[in-house]
């Protein structure tokens, strides 16, 4: 009996452990999404720059994190280079390999990280971008992800939940803060970084004009624009569901099934519901709009796919869907310049998302999701603001106005997209 | 002889290239070009904004024919691209001094 016991707890870590690596593939993925809708949704001269800055993000999160972002937002589970990381996770009582762990975690700062290239898009030099990413992976986003997922106290003053010791006593209270896969923790805090980034470089040339007009300056492939929506609207699956952290038992291998169809269901209300504000507001099936809309939904239902029905979870998308079309007119007419609508989709709905959690769930207060927000929201803000600053300071954040007008695939890249045919 | 220009709506190509076959046209050539006219240009809408389409998408149809099939080819042209919209296009007539077939070194109405 001994044996078969300790088998059934070996098959359990296989599969909770293969679980876990194929939702972090699937959110790597992601990246993927998030780089083709991004390289839809700018003009073809910047083609080249978008996705070189999309890859190499990619890559310089994977590094940073391994180097010590891991080790600042679970100093219990990893120490910097990952030399903490054990090969069995079986003696910490987990029911998966710890490096598994680091591989999920790793893909979700990637994708806070490629929020940020899409907002700053077409204007913002490669290597000043990338020295942010340096920052914001290796730092600022592992400083928030400590106060939230790792558990730990802001800076020793206030906790998001209540921190215990060893023997399971509350030594600090925390406000109560639950986001189950992160509408606040990865999407509004990759927002937050890319508006105070927005804020220092200013709007792309020819997008406002002296009267307070706004014009469109349309993307160049909205197909690709497309495929990188759905790219993500797969990824989401393994975002959310793997966020559930276990599938090898009934209670988890439900709980997973459940976030599958919430997901699913808030992308399709969120696209359902942008299409139809849009064609509302400006008497056309406004296909961006649409896909911010599904992106939308998404974000919304990512803070807590677990506790809402499928209608409640459709309801909870379209809603996003109404908000992103909204805020993106708006930021326009406050002149931030936000070619892909990442500010739209990922702060604002990604706050959405945040609030709307005890709407569903018992568990969690609206002030508590409120205070977890704001402290989210004005950490990253603030430390991406002063990033931001020192490298205007340093090396300057945006290219000249010749480099901007020729596009930046020739500036910073030296090579077009599509050779054989440019429209400038 | 007589060289036949005409502007004409892009989706109208097919129709005036059958109305021509059918009155004996031997040839044609099309390209497509850019420009504007009374219809001006047009606006678009991109995620909420406006932006101006100040040409628009024409394709340029030439004919070069003996002057005893210009009223009919003129006749057919206007027939098949009319919609009755603004942006039809126009048919421009200019004469048309020599004619010479490559491959035989035809000349005039036998190189039409």
């Amino acid at each position: 009996m001994e044996n078969l016991a300790s088998t059934v707890t070996e098959m359990q870590y296989a599969m909770d452990t293969f679980y876990f690596l194929v939702c972090g593939a699937l959110v790597m993925w992601m990246a993927a999404g998030f780089a083709m809708l991004e390289a839809g949704l700018v003009r073809s001269k910047n083609t080249t720059e978008i996705l070189t800055k999309n890859i190499a993000l990619f890559a310089i999160s994977c590094t940073m994190y391994m180097l010590c972002g891991y080790a600042i937002m679970y100093p219990d589970l990893g120490s910097a280079f990952l030399t903490g990381i054990t090969s069995d996770g079986t003696a910490g009582g987990d029911t998966y390999a710890p490096s598994a762990d680091f591989f999920f975690q790793v893909v979700f700062v990637a994708t806070a990280m490629s929020i940020v290239s899409g907002a700053v898009a077409e204007r913002m030099k490669l290597w000043a971008f990338l020295a942010f990413a340096v920052v914001m992976t290796g730092f600022i986003y592992p400083m928030e992800g400590n106060w939230t997922w790792g558990g730990d106290s802001v800076f020793g003053l206030f906790a998001f939940n209540d921190i215990t010791n060893d023997a399971d006593e509350v030594i600090m209270s925390g406000f109560g803060f639950s986001d189950f896969a992160g509408s606040g923790i990865v999407h509004m805090a990759g927002a937050a970084a890319a508006l105070a980034g927005v804020l220092l470089l200013g709007a792309r040339k020819g997008k406002y004009g002296k009267n307070g007009e706004v014009n469109a300056i349309p993307g160049a492939n909205l197909p690709m624009a497309t495929l990188g929506t759905f790219i993500l609207w797969l990824g989401w699956f393994g975002f959310n569901g793997g966020s559930v952290l276990a599938l090898a038992s009934v209670e988890s291998a439900n709980a997973v099934a459940v976030v599958f169809m919430n997901t699913n269901a808030a992308a399709a209300g969120g696209l359902i519901g942008a299409l139809l504000l849009a064609r509302i507001l400006f008497k056309k099936a406004d296909l961006t709009m649409a896909l911010n809309g599904a992106l939308a939904g998404l974000v919304a239902i990512t803070a807590g796919p677990d506790t809402p029905t499928a209608l409640s979870a459709t309801l909870i998308g379209f809603v996003g869907g109404l908000i992103v079309v909204i805020s993106i007119l708006s930021l326009d007419k406050l002149k931030i310049d936000d070619p892909v609508g990442a500010i739209s989709v990922h702060g604002v709905v990604g706050l959405f998302g945040v609030m709307v959690v005890p709407f569903t769930n018992d568990g969690a207060s609206y002030l508590g999701q409120f205070l977890g927000a704001l402290t989210i929201f004005v950490w990253v803000f603030v430390a991406s603001l002063a990033t931001w600053a020192i490298i205007k300071a340093v090396m300057g954040i945006r290219v000249s106005a010749e480099e901007e007008y020729e596009g930046v695939d020739i500036a910073e890249c030296g090579m077009e997209a599509y050779p054989e045919f440019t429209n400038k | 002889m007589k060289l036949v220009t005409a502007i004409i709506k892009p989706f109208k190509l097919d129709d005036v290239r059958e109305a021509l076959s059918e009155i004996g046209v031997q040839g044609i050539t099309v390209t497509e070009v850019k420009g504007f006219g009374r219809q001006k240009g047009h606006t678009e809408l991109y995620r909420g904004a406006e932006y101006v389409v100040d040409f628009l998408p024409k394709v340029k149809v030439e004919v070069a024919i003996g002057t005893d099939l210009l009223d009919q080819v003129i006749e057919s042209i206007t027939n098949a691209a009319n919609t009755g919209k603004i942006g039809d296009g126009k048919i421009f007539v200019s004469p048309l001094e020599q004619v010479i077939r490559i491959r035989t070194g035809e000349t005039g109405t036998d190189a039409v």
